[in-house]
């Protein structure tokens, strides 16, 4: 099927450490159609960063297949990964990770310019209002709350318009009511533009508001 | 926004560890350019002064060649005497174009240097001392006016250091004598500056040394006859014969040993500059890891890495060369007044010659420098995993 934007089959992802072997990630299969709002979740150290990180073409892959935007990426090379991952796919983290002596707007041209876009500063600027950001552009990073500065990753991850938006637990750092909006724009995002989102987080109230929830639990999915 | 001003700002978050860093940049490059200056002005000035003394042979009497060169470029040699019967004798030579003999003394003043005391150099010449230096001429006054008269020509500096005019007195302390200024050379460039001249024959009964010489300058009809000519006359006893080639090739050889030991400090500096270079880009780019790992996981690919990387060291050595260079120019009077006490013989004229050309070359340096030293840091940065770079920093 066409439509699946991710579609894994016994996915899984070892750790050696010594002789042990973690099994982060254990033989996950799972299907991601384009347009989807998935909340991943489970408890501190279940394997989600894990998952999110091949689902986000960060890591490698140790066993299974995994397909991303109908490229088959099982056990690609990290500049393969880099290739597939870059514009394509939207990265927002738990600690906002801005870069300190940049403008939230510099911030997001960065990320164009990464990307190997023509830097827009009219795209930024209305990407940054739409994030309602609009009054801060000029603002550097210690300027900014929390929740504003994860508005400004989030700007970041959408200005080269990927068709997926990947987020571990987004709203981690943040209070209740920061973390209510933040999920709130992701629903919106979702909804207005079909923007297919995929998070981690451990906050079951906010997860329950996704369309889709993922239960996780030593790196294997429960129902 | 570039990734000129992304590397930019980066360095400015920093700012005393960049500046400390620009700053030892600056400090090599103002000492390189300082000593590639020095050599060039130092040979520069020491040439025109050769030059400018009109002959190209000295007949001193036998003594050290060393001493000797330092000494007749200093004006003096004039710690050993020969008879004057030599002059007579070498003067017949076919050979010899022009011929000019000197004596030379210095004098002991307590009165000099605002009572601090000092030598006063006089120098014994006849009119032939003019041939030999066309380009001589006279700010006031005129020549002597018997080959034996009591009157003394000042160069430029002396008239100015004894603050005389013509016709104004000149006392000799030792010798209890009182001369006439007839006349006051224009300035030359040259040691003649700092010279009273008087004639020949004075000079010989004033300083109780009858038909006795300091040196003899010679200008030969044809330069290729200088071996055969110098030859000839080792035969003359108690003489010794130095062609200013000679001289400038003996002094600069007196100077190049200190000039190696110059080099090396320089070498030293520039590696030291570039350690440090290094040390602050690599520190910082560590600090940064988990910022990288962020870059790379938003598509930053690692030449794009390694390029912000790359330029931020190019940043701090540009900085560091500019700096380098303005230090250089704004020291040059200091570092000349240091050269001038450390060097045996040093010319009149500009020791350091900085140029814009040497400028352009030394900042060209600077970022070659920077373009070695950020290598290594920038394939750090640029060979990060971005999934260990996020998380090795949480
Ligand atoms: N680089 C690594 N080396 C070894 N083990 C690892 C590594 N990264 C993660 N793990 C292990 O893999 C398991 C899954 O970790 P992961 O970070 O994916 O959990 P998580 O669900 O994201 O937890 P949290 O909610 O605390 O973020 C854990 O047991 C962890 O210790
Ligand atoms: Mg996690």
């Amino acid at each position: 099927m066409n439509d699946f934007v991710i579609k894994t089959n016994k996915l899984s992802k070892t750790y050696k450490l010594c002789a042990e072997e973690i099994h982060a990630v254990n033989e996950v299969d799972l299907d991601i159609s384009a347009g989807d709002f998935v909340a991943i979740m489970g408890p501190s150290g279940s394997g989600k960063t894990t998952l999110l990180d091949m689902l986000g073409c960060l890591d490698r892959t140790s066993n299974g297949s995994l397909e991303v935007l109908g490229n088959d990426i099982s056990k690609a090379s990290e500049n393969k990964l880099a290739d597939i991952r870059r514009g394509k796919i939207g990265l927002v983290f738990q600690d906002f990770s801005l870069i300190p002596s940049l403008t939230a707007l510099e911030n997001v041209e960065l990320a164009q310019y990464f990307a190997g876009q023509k830097r827009d500063r009219k795209k930024a600027h209305d990407i940054l209002d739409a994030v309602s950001l609009g009054k801060r552009i000029n603002h550097l990073p210690k300027q900014l709350s929390g929740g504003e500065k994860q508005r400004v990753a989030i700007a970041r991850a959408l200005i080269t318009q990927p068709q997926i938006l990947i987020a571990d637990e987004p709203t981690g750092h943040l209070d209740t009511v920061n973390a209510k909006e933040i999920f709130d724009l992701f629903s919106e995002l979702n909804e207005k533009s079909g923007l297919t989102i995929i998070l981690a987080t451990h906050n079951q109230k906010l997860g329950s508001l996704a369309k889709r929830q993922i239960f996780i639990q030593d790196g294997k999915l429960v129902n | 926004m570039t990734a000129f001003s992304v590397a930019y700002k980066n360095l400015k978050r920093k700012p005393i560890r960049s500046l400390l860093t620009i700053f030892g940049v600056a400090v090599a490059v103002a000492v390189l350019i300082s000593l590639i200056g020095f050599d060039r002005g130092y040979q520069k000035s020491l040439t025109a002064d050769i030059d400018k003394m009109g002959y190209q042979l000295l007949v001193t009497a036998k003594g050290c060649p060393y001493e000797a060169a330092t000494m007749m470029l200093k004006g003096g040699g004039g710690l050993r005497y020969m008879e004057q019967k030599v002059y007579d004798q070498i003067r017949t030579d076919e050979r010899v174009d022009m011929i000019t003999p000197q004596l030379v003394s210095t004098v002991y003043d307590p009165d000099r240097q605002d009572g601090a005391g000092g030598f006063a150099l006089f120098m014994g010449i006849e009119d032939s001392y003019l041939k030999l230096k066309p380009w001589s001429t006279l700010k006031a006054g005129s020549w002597f006016s018997t080959p034996d008269a009591n009157e003394v020509i000042m160069g430029y500096e002396a008239a100015e250091v004894e603050q005389r005019l013509v016709g104004d007195e000149i006392y000799i302390p030792r010798y209890d004598k009182i001369l006439k200024v007839v006349g006051i050379f224009e300035r030359s460039g040259t040691q003649d500056d700092g010279i009273i001249f008087l004639p020949l024959k004075t000079a010989q009964q004033i300083f109780e040394l009858p038909n006795k010489l300091t040196g003899i300058g010679i200008k030969l009809k044809d330069i290729r006859q200088m071996g055969t000519f110098q030859e000839d006359l080792y035969d003359v006893p108690s003489i010794q014969i130095i062609s200013l080639a000679q001289v400038r090739g003996t002094i600069l050889n007196l100077v190049s040993s200190a000039k190696l030991m110059a080099n090396s400090i320089a070498v030293i500096a520039v590696f030291i500059a570039v350690i440090g270079v290094v040390n602050t880009i690599l520190m910082s780019v560590f600090e940064r890891t988990q910022e990288i790992g962020i870059m790379k996981a938003i598509g930053a690919s690692k030449l794009k890495v390694f390029k912000l990387i790359w330029i931020e060291t190019m940043l701090l050595c540009t900085f560091g060369g500019i700096f380098g260079g303005i230090l250089a120019v704004l020291a040059s009077r200091l570092v000349e007044a240091i050269l001038k006490s450390l060097l045996p013989y040093t010319p009149d004229g500009r020791l350091v010659l900085i140029n814009i050309q040497l400028l352009i070359a030394a900042l060209i340096g600077a970022v070659v420098l920077g373009i070695i030293s950020g290598v290594y840091p920038a394939w750090r940065a640029s060979s990060m995993r971005p999934v260990e770079a996020i998380r090795r920093s949480e």
